[in-house]
């Protein structure tokens, strides 16, 4: 965890960072939380983008980011350490763990796109545990039954007043994404929905 | 709760990932600057306000965030139906079902 979180500082290390005049503090650093059937789990640091791309372009960009960008609605790509989460017709959420330059690998592809990088605008809460579908949904209206929301599944979607990207990445484990900003309200709600799916 | 149908992500998702957008199938006039203010005020203004019946764009903004339009019952709230942005405006008799005397009509 240590390893992976000190590669992505270094990669995005700023010029005052590097002298150290200032230090990067992740949003949710040392937040903890959770009940008796829930675990709730600040993310580790990642890179991500936000990447818009025609349907004609998508070809070019899964062999460029080495992995199949989803075109089903509600569904995702893992390969590895990278995981593209489909968000719109043409938009998606990509996700680095190993903290690599996502906007430079998109841009190898050749392909006409949009990426953004949105590493630090997004932070991220790991929600597991036999109640952690229960949990989310004290503030989400979307229907987490596996059979509507399988392993893999993902979505944009609502929780509380705070808009989220929710990935099932297990049966009983879930990765809500957020913005850095909403992240305080989202734990919190999340710690609350933890405590009413213990009831 | 409302459940709204999204024409792109293909399910009935909660009214809470939606907002409203107006009428649908406004069409700018292609004379803007020829047209007179008050021609002007009837495009951009003036809107009907329907009891029963009324065609508006919806936008999924906390989901695929596309626009789409969408068929709806001003009265009982009911969509009949919801359609992809650009496609024609659907006939009368394909969305309302038989039944439709309540509140849909004028």
């Amino acid at each position: 965890m240590a390893d992976t979180q000190t590669l992505v500082r270094q990669k995005t290390a700023s010029k005052a960072e590097q002298a150290g005049l200032a230090t990067r503090r992740a949003p949710l650093a040392g937040k903890q939380g959770g009940s008796a059937t829930v675990i709730l789990v600040p993310a580790e640091a990642a890179s991500r983008i936000s990447l818009r791309a025609r349907a004609e372009d998508v070809g070019a960009l899964s062999k460029g980011l080495g992995l199949a960008l989803p075109v089903k609605p509600k569904t995702s790509a893992t390969a590895g350490e990278r995981t593209a989460l489909w968000l719109g017709p043409d938009e998606w959420l990509v996700i680095d763990q190993s903290g690599a330059d996502l906007v430079a690998v998109a841009a190898s592809s050749g392909a006409l796109h949009s990426a953004t990088d949105v590493s630090h605008r997004n932070t991220a809460v790991i929600v597991s545990g036999p109640g952690a579908a229960a949990a989310i949904n004290s503030g989400c209206p979307q229907d987490l039954a596996l059979a509507v929301f399988p392993v893999g599944a993902c979505s944009r979607t609502i929780f509380g007043k705070a808009e989220i990207v929710l990935w099932r990445m297990a049966e009983d484990k879930f990765r809500v994404e957020c913005w850095r900003s909403f992240s305080e309200y989202v734990f919190g709600l999340l710690s609350e929905g933890a405590e009413d799916a213990a009831l | 709760m409302l459940l709204i149908y999204c024409p792109y992500c293909e399910e009935e998702r909660s009214e809470l990932e939606f907002r409203g957008a107006g009428d649908a199938h406004i069409v700018r006039p292609t004379n803007i600057a020829d047209i007179t203010d008050e021609e002007f005020e009837a495009f951009f203004f003036l809107r009907d306000n329907p009891k029963g019946l009324i065609f508006e764009r919806w936008r999924h903004i906390h989901g695929c965030g596309r626009f789409f339009n969408a068929a709806r019952d001003t009265v009982s709230d009911r969509f009949y139906k919801t359609y992809k942005a650009g496609e024609p405006k659907p006939e009368l008799s394909a969305i309302l079902p038989a039944d439709s005397d309540k509140g849909a009509s004028k």
